[in-house]
């Protein structure tokens, strides 16, 4: 009987790979389909970026460096919609630039998405500068010359044609860089050329791969909060009280990480019992 | 000439930076900002490198039909239509550019990395193994921080949460600053041996 059960477990341990796709696939579908939805714990980098923007007057200015592609869309797009929801919902002044040539579209979508909502005008709330090649260097160079560095929106428009763009010279002008980064350059380049140099405050959400990376920038204080993946885009949106797809993700993602959690039992519980038949 | 050139134009451009870093005085800043505008130029050029040269092998693919030629023959077509639009019509918003890459470029790249989710639970199921006490411990952080970092996790047990943010900033913090520190240790030595010439593999060649 009890060899009759190894069989068993040794013939689930060798599974066609596409039975465990499909279940993967079960897990993403059914929740996302069933718009379910999980309140959280906010953690203490994702209230430190809030609080940060928060306390930003209105009517100041933010650079939002869009340095993402659609790739990592699933987790950031979720971060940009609402860190441009609670920066439109505090009136201020949004300038976006991007280091990533897939940036800039993916930005102003989400412009697109919630200008009309709270009442804001391109050039007047909020402008999309587009995408400079050149990384660390194009950083340097807005911290200090951002006209000679954007002579042209993202359109085509020129600087000297922008109304909120005039009380604007350079990064000084700018209270607070709000990076949406998928890796270099990103949020780690931003603090390493910018944070210190011009002390300015950096804050902004990374993938969660990238997460564990950015956790010394936090406690050096050299970023004010950190959104690592969808769980960080979910618990913005919660605190936002926007909830939206950060949110309705994390349900799936909760189950794929029970499923893969599940797997690692199985396969390590049959992987013990294999070893100790052969002995 | 050939290699003494280069080393002169790093040594003083390299300088340039650094000394600007320390000595914000417009007699060094103002050549500093001309330099890095001509950084800005010339890794822009990069990109019309990179396009001309992914177009003529790709051509070239296609001329010889050699293996797997159809897909070089799809990606002159797709470089040649948005490049071909961007410039005729404009990238501006809900023009056919943006429509394009809205609704095809964005989908495609989106569902190459979702693919990722079937690889790592495939994977985790068919590799993930407690072979020694060391993977042993990873396998048993891995599982602590994907508990807490979903919802679910939370409400399995309240401590997921506040355990995964331990991980994260004790032992994580711990090694991560460790790997930094050596690795800027290790990019101030290849800077400092750049700019002083004693390392040349930038240049190429012998």
């Amino acid at each position: 009987m009890a060899k009759a059960s190894a069989g068993i477990l040794f013939k689930f341990s060798r599974i066609d790979r596409r039975y465990i796709y499909l279940i993967i696939l079960i897990c993403v579908i059914v929740p996302l389909v069933a718009g379910v939805r999980m309140e959280m714990s906010v953690t203490a980098p994702v209230e430190g970026l809030y609080e940060a923007i928060d306390n930003l007057k209105p009517g100041s200015y933010v650079w939002l460096a869009a340095d993402y592609d659609p790739g990592s869309m699933p987790e950031l797009y979720p971060m940009n919609v609402a860190l441009v929801e609670h920066l439109f919902s505090r009136d201020i002044k949004i300038i976006c630039g991007a280091l990533w040539p897939p940036g800039p579209p993916l930005a102003q979508r989400v412009f697109n998405e919630l200008a009309p909502k709270y009442g804001k005008r391109y050039g007047i709330d909020y402008v999309n500068l587009g995408f400079k090649e050149g990384r660390e260097a194009v950083m340097v160079s807005i911290a200090e010359d951002m006209k000679a560095t954007f002579p042209r929106d993202f359109f085509g428009t020129p600087w000297d044609s922008i109304p909120m763009l005039q009380a604007i010279s350079n990064l000084g002008d700018v209270k607070m860089i709000v990076c949406v980064s998928a890796g270099y350059p990103g949020i780690k380049e931003w603090v390493q050329q910018i944070a210190t140099r011009y002390r300015i405050s950096i804050g902004g959400g990374v993938t969660a791969v990238s997460g564990p990376e950015m956790y010394p920038y936090i406690q050096s204080g050299q970023l004010v909060g950190l959104l690592a993946g969808m769980k960080g885009a979910a618990e913005y949106e919660q605190m936002v009280g926007k909830p939206g797809l950060g949110l309705s993700g994390m349900v799936a993602q909760s189950y794929v990480h029970i499923m893969v959690v599940v797997f690692i039992a199985f396969a390590n519980l049959v992987f013990f019992l294999e070893k100790r038949s052969k002995r | 000439m050939k290699n003494e050139v280069p080393v002169v134009v790093a040594f003083f451009t390299g300088m340039l930076m650094v000394v600007s870093l320390f000595i914000p005085h417009p007699v060094v800043s103002t050549p500093a900002s001309v330099v890095r505008q001509w950084a800005i130029i010339i890794t822009a050029f990069a990109y019309v490198l990179g396009v001309a040269n992914i177009a003529r092998i790709s051509l070239h693919n296609v001329k010889r039909r050699q293996r797997d030629w159809q897909y070089k023959a799809a990606l002159v077509f797709a470089l040649a239509t948005m490049a071909t639009i961007g410039i005729a019509l404009g990238i501006e918003s809900g023009g056919v550019f943006d429509w394009i890459y809205l609704n095809m470029y964005v989908p495609m790249q989106a569902t190459m990395f979702s693919l990722l989710a079937f690889y790592i639970a495939s994977a985790a199921y068919r590799a993930f193994r407690a072979r020694s006490p060391e993977a042993t411990f990873l396998l048993v952080t891995a599982a602590i921080v994907m508990l807490g970092r979903v919802p679910i996790g939370e409400k399995i047990w309240s401590g997921f949460p506040g355990l995964t943010e331990w991980i994260m900033e004790v032992p994580n913090m711990a090694a991560k600053r460790g790997i930094m520190i050596g690795a800027a240790l290790g990019a101030i030595s290849t800077g400092l041996k750049m700019i002083l010439g004693l390392e040349r593999s930038y240049l190429g060649g012998d």
